[in-house]
């Protein structure tokens, strides 16, 4: 086993607390954020959102490419095929679908009213 | 040292994905949202991948090739399919997360059973359960929206179901307790793979009862679930950059299934366990009504003559492919000096957003895109109300009639529209299931037909001019 983790199991009482104040900061930092989100883009926010939540593939790079047993190393493979898969797809539909929302007005008001930012 | 490099840059990989959030605010920064969310990803991905941990690089390389060869396609399917796509991705991201846990519990039960503290346990049971939940969760949600034959479309129930799945859901927390209280008994390893197991089923089980008409909330849940397998993963591996990604995918998810939910006037338990779609057959054809039915001809001179056209689109238009049609017709009544909007309903699509998707593809400019909350106070001004492929969103039964199961569910007001037309393939009731008393009001005029070749034939009308042939 690696150092760090090693010092991880040191201190578990810390970390749990830590990593507790951490997730609900950020859940509400979330729902802040998205809340401000138009409504016209909730399909490519979800796609976004696939796409940043595939940030498991960094638990799976450190499973997949450590000097652990083969049968601990391929579900890591596996699980950083998967994660990889959602990058690369929600990333590419996600722009793909927002290149779709033109602005519409060069004759009418830039920024036109209503459903764009309520910020 | 090099920890502190790494910690700085998950806090930036941070910044960059809350920055990428922050811009899908407005469609006019919204694309900058994606090249900060790609690089926030791929700091994060480097700066794991130089660790000096990571060793066997081909097991990385591998991987990551097949990821973007299955990964591209996926981005290309039809803008229909993005519903498909979705939930297909959250299982993805469910399995990931499964596969992680289950990875690093027979690591540590063979290599370091003393990290098996107490909460970590609950961290990796909580992950494993909710990963591969949503993994066949989501697979059966793809397969119902992509209509796969062996999935029913329909909500499946049986006697004795919320039952049965309650009891299941015991029996995998009993397990999960005695697997958290003695993480590294001899029996523990075979343990395991039960719970997997249950996890699985679970997923099928909870999906199976749930009807089409609710896949839109199901898709927003499942999106809650694979964040939340993700934060579980973030506790299990100590990673505050996975336990921040995670939250801000779950509250995304948790946000859009209430606004799912609050659009059709059901609570998160009903959706999950009120098996909707079974109670209404009853009442049909208790008494015979009889539709009203008019000319394109005469439809197009009605819309003429008028100064508001509000089009109420439903995912019956998308699946005409009529979106393309539907845009010419725009252009013609535009090209009259007509006020033309469109009505969008949250439940209009199979997903959150799914119909602005789809009309912005067929190159409708998003500011004619109306909310159904901003609409609806028009709605008593708008001379002509064009349904295309909708019905339950302008049913009225949801205002006036407390024995339908979609009452209470907010509506755009067609009905109040001075005049409505209606394009409906067939006089069989919609995704839900359910009787539309709209059409037959004294206002209403139904063009039956395929919506592609109706509109196709409205617009040949109105570009025609005057001459009528």
């Amino acid at each position: 086993m690696s150092p760090h983790e090693a010092a991880a199991a040191a201190a578990p009482a810390a970390d749990f607390w830590s990593q507790l104040f951490v997730f609900v900061l950020a859940s509400f930092i979330g729902l802040g954020v998205i809340r401000r989100v138009s409504r016209l883009l909730h399909t490519p926010l979800m796609s976004i959102t696939n796409a940043i939540s595939a940030i498991a593939v960094v638990g799976s790079i450190i499973v997949a490419g450590s000097d652990f047993p083969r049968e601990i190393r391929i579900m890591g493979a596996v699980a950083l095929f998967a994660s990889m898969t959602n990058i690369v797809s929600g990333f590419l539909i996600t722009d793909r679908m927002l290149k779709m929302f033109k602005n519409p007005g060069k004759s009418g008001t830039p920024g036109a009213p209503g459903e764009g930012g309520h910020a | 040292m090099m920890q502190g490099l790494v910690q700085l840059a998950y806090i930036f990989a941070t910044a960059l994905f809350i920055f990428a959030l922050h811009w899908m605010n407005t469609p006019q920064t919204a694309r900058r949202g994606v090249y900060a969310g790609v690089a926030g990803m791929l700091v994060a991905v480097l700066v794991t991948w130089v660790q000096p941990e990571v060793i066997h690089h081909w097991w990385i390389v591998v991987p990551i090739i097949a990821g973007f060869v299955v990964g591209i396609p996926l981005a290309m399917v039809p803008l229909t399919a993005v519903p498909q796509r979705t939930a297909l991705s959250h299982a993805f991201g469910g399995l990931a997360a499964g596969l992680v846990g289950t990875a690093k519990y027979y690591l540590w039960f063979s290599e370091g059973p003393e990290n098996l503290t107490t909460f970590r346990m609950v961290a990796i049971i909580l992950e494993i359960l909710l990963g591969f939940l949503t993994f066949t969760g989501s697979l059966m949600a793809a397969g119902k929206l992509q209509e796969v034959k062996w999935i029913p479309q329909r909500a499946v129930t049986y006697p004795f179901q919320n039952l049965s799945n309650l009891g299941l859901f015991a029996i995998a927390t009993v397990l999960g307790i005695a697997l958290v209280l003695n993480p590294t008994a001899e029996w523990a390893p075979h343990l395991f793979p039960v719970i997997i197991a249950l996890s699985l089923l679970f997923g099928v089980l909870l999906i199976i009862p749930i009807g089409g008409a609710d896949m839109p909330t199901v898709i927003a849940i499942l999106n809650s679930y694979a964040g939340l397998a993700a934060v579980a993963m973030g506790f299990v591996l100590d990673n505050k950059l996975l336990i921040t990604a995670g939250a801000l995918d779950g509250s995304s998810g948790l946000i859009l299934a209430i606004i799912m939910c609050k659009a059709m006037n059901r609570s998160f338990t009903n959706v999950l366990f009120g098996a909707f779609g079974q109670v209404q057959q009853a009442k049909a054809g208790a008494e015979e009504k009889v539709y009203k039915s008019e000319t394109i001809e005469g439809a197009a001179q009605v819309m003429e003559q008028s100064s508001l056209v509000v089009i109420i689109p439903g995912y019956g238009m998308a699946v005409a492919q009529a979106q393309h049609k539907v845009r010419e017709l725009y252009d013609q009544l535009k090209k009259r000096g007509i006020t033309v909007k469109f009505a969008i309903h949250p439940v209009a699509g199979r997903m959150p957003g799914h119909m602005n998707v789809l009309l912005a593809e067929a190159d409708i400019p998003y500011t004619d895109l109306v909310e159904m909350d901003e609409i609806n106070p028009d709605m008593p001004q708008c001379d002509v109300a064009l349904v295309v492929g909708a019905n339950d969103v302008v049913n009225p039964a949801a205002r006036t009639d407390k024995t339908s199961p979609i009452y209470g569910m907010p509506i755009i007001d067609a009905d109040k529209a001075r005049t409505v037309f209606a394009i409906k393939r067939s006089k069989n009731p919609g995704f839900a299931g359910i009787d539309n008393e709209l059409y037959f009001s004294d206002k209403t005029w139904m063009l039956f037909g395929d919506a592609k070749n109706v509109i196709g034939e409205l617009v040949k009308q109105l570009s025609g001019g005057s001459g009528m042939h």
